[in-house]
């Protein structure tokens, strides 16, 4: 009735209740995760075992079977005198070595033919996401329109070219001078935990939107009363006035924008990653990195795990 | 074409089967179209076996109400979500296929999970089978990724930044993370290349390799057969007896309506 393929006998392992055990021990630690190393190594050492049990029980018709006899010597390894046919083996068709030599060339020179033909167009699909990924500076307003300690949502197109689909935001705080420069504290939006938006915590809006029109692309400034610090609203990130993190799931500060003043004017350019702040306003300590994605980190431990920053930008 | 057909009856009989005949002669497609049809399948088989074929008819009604879609969405940033709205409020019955298209992902997943169900519990993916469980393994895979690429495109809000957080995820990933994400958003940030790169994986990638893993897997189930259920007293490579009826209360399902003589 039912088909069975194959030769017909079944080849289920027994029952065995060791995966039962193994389970367990996973279980113990996960939960240690949370409640201490001490668990996990106890769950790992349970895991461990059970594994090993279930493994052995697992193999064990493989192991008492018999080693396999050895492979024949193949016609090709061995060749004996010089003959222009080798004899041919049992079921085995006469083959010459030209004939041979004729197959081996015409695969050969498929994979080469479907190697040239692969290689630019997987290029083609995967190289341009790395290449020449900066983008040019943006001017964002002139400097005397961000208002003192106050922070600035300013939002404007990363890549005119792009269109809307470039449209980022920055909180921008004008510090005032610090040894006769300005000094400005400029956030991105962006949440360190997966990238959502970042909003400002508060009542935060202050006076009317100013739009203005550079390069025909529209740059929007609102100025915010005293911000309390920003908070996602994907998965409850929060950071305070200086980026730094101070609650949920992010790993690090919030990105910052490097800043340029030309001729009075405010120029947004790359932006670097940031894994902790000291101080505040014009007297802050910034502990910068390369920029790094969201949810990677760029200091302690985890830091391991990415290595290497994506080039290209 | 033996003799020539006798009675009327014959005759008619042959000139409506003659296309048939006229195509089986020429390609054994009719052969095979019976042999994939008609072929044996266990006696004690039940509703739960036909979930595979529940889940193939999602995916044609994917392709189906997709390839139709595909007419009328434009992948780019600053007409995607109004060609949607274009789709769903313009045109005729442009509501009823993108909610069957919307819909029938949903029901696509479900069922590939309860056919998941329905094998492992029966234990189907038992030698020799366990390649078709892999190969179906990776079909689950790339129906998730199916539903995740086109998520993006309706181009909404939640559209953009599901995706943000979808491909973000990925970049967490140790080693490689940072270098997928680039690779998935088409750049460093995501955008307008964004979109018609997970347009094209969504409607060009994948499905060309569901395609070929689907035809893979339903040529394994041919060429194995079906397994019975496990209680089944002709379970492959079981020799067991009828059990009592105290021996099966409550922990496996009766035997086979109809009588035990098969």
């Amino acid at each position: 009735m039912a088909s069975n393929g194959g030769d017909g006998t079944p080849h289920a392992p027994a029952p065995t209740l060791w995966p039962v055990g193994f389970a367990v021990g996973i279980a113990v630690l996960l939960v240690g995760v949370i409640l201490g190393w001490l668990i996990v190594a106890i769950g790992a050492a349970i895991a461990a075992l059970f594994g090993f049990l279930w493994i052995r029980e697992v193999t064990r018709p493989v192991r008492a079977a018999e080693p396999p006899a050895a492979p024949e010597p193949s016609t090709r390894a061995a060749p004996q005198g010089r003959k222009a046919t080798p004899e041919p083996g049992e079921g085995e068709i006469v083959r010459f070595p030209r004939s041979k030599l004729l197959e081996g060339a015409t695969l050969g020179l498929g994979v080469v033919i479907g190697g040239i033909v692969t290689l630019p167009v997987a290029g083609f699909a995967l190289v341009p996401p790395f290449v020449d990924q900066g983008t040019d500076d943006v001017d964002v307003g002139a400097l005397d329109d961000f208002p003192e300690n106050r922070f600035v949502i300013t939002t404007f197109l990363l890549d005119p070219a792009q269109g809307e689909v470039s449209r980022r935001t920055a909180y921008v705080r004008n510090n005032g001078l610090l040894d006769g420069t300005p000094s400005l504290t400029i956030l991105s939006n962006r949440c360190v935990h997966l990238g959502c938006p970042v909003q400002v915590n508060g009542l935060p809006i202050d006076a009317a939107e100013q739009k203005e029109q550079i390069d025909k692309t529209e740059v929007r400034r609102i100025p915010t009363a005293a911000a309390v610090g920003f908070g996602c609203p994907c998965h409850g990130g929060q950071y305070d006035d200086e980026g730094n993190r101070t609650a949920g799931p992010p790993v690090r500060a919030l990105d910052r924008f490097e800043f340029k003043i030309k001729n009075g004017r405010l120029l947004l350019s790359k932006t670097y990653s940031v894994s902790h702040v000291e101080g505040t306003g014009a007297d802050a300590q910034i502990t910068a990195y390369p920029l790094m994605g969201p949810g990677q980190h760029v200091d302690g431990p985890e830091a391991v795990l990415y290595p290497i920053p994506p080039p290209g930008r | 074409m033996a003799r020539p057909p006798a009675t009327r009856k014959e005759q008619i009989l042959h000139l409506v089967l003659y296309p048939l005949t006229w195509l089986e002669e020429r390609s054994g497609l009719v052969g095979a179209t019976k042999y994939f049809l008609f072929r044996k399948v266990p006696g004690d088989i039940s509703w739960g076996h036909t979930l595979g074929s529940a889940t193939l008819t999602a995916f044609i009604v994917q392709v189906l109400t997709g390839v139709i879609l595909a007419m009328y969405y434009k992948p780019d940033p600053d007409k995607a979500y109004e060609s949607i709205r274009y789709i769903t409020d313009d045109v005729f019955l442009g509501w009823l296929v993108r909610g069957m298209h919307r819909w029938g992902a949903s029901v696509f997943i479900i069922l590939m999970f309860l056919h998941m169900g329905r094998v492992f519990l029966y234990g189907a993916y038992k030698y020799p089978r366990e390649l078709n469980w892999i190969l179906g393994v990776l079909i689950l895979a790339l129906g998730m990724l199916e539903g995740f690429t086109g998520y993006l495109l309706p181009w909404d809000q939640t559209a953009y930044w599901a995706t943000v957080v979808g491909i973000n995820l990925q970049a967490t990933g140790p080693f490689v993370g940072p270098f997928l994400a680039p690779v998935l958003a088409g750049g460093a940030d995501i955008g307008s290349d964004t979109l018609a790169r997970f347009y094209a994986i969504h409607m060009l990638l994948i499905p060309g390799a569901l395609f070929a893993l689907i035809g893979l897997h339903l040529y394994l189930v041919i060429r194995l057969g079906v397994s019975s259920p496990p209680w089944s007293p002709n379970a492959a490579g079981k020799d067991r007896v009828e059990p009592t009826p105290q021996g099966r209360a409550g922990l496996v399902a009766p035997g086979p309506r109809g009588g035990k003589a098969r």
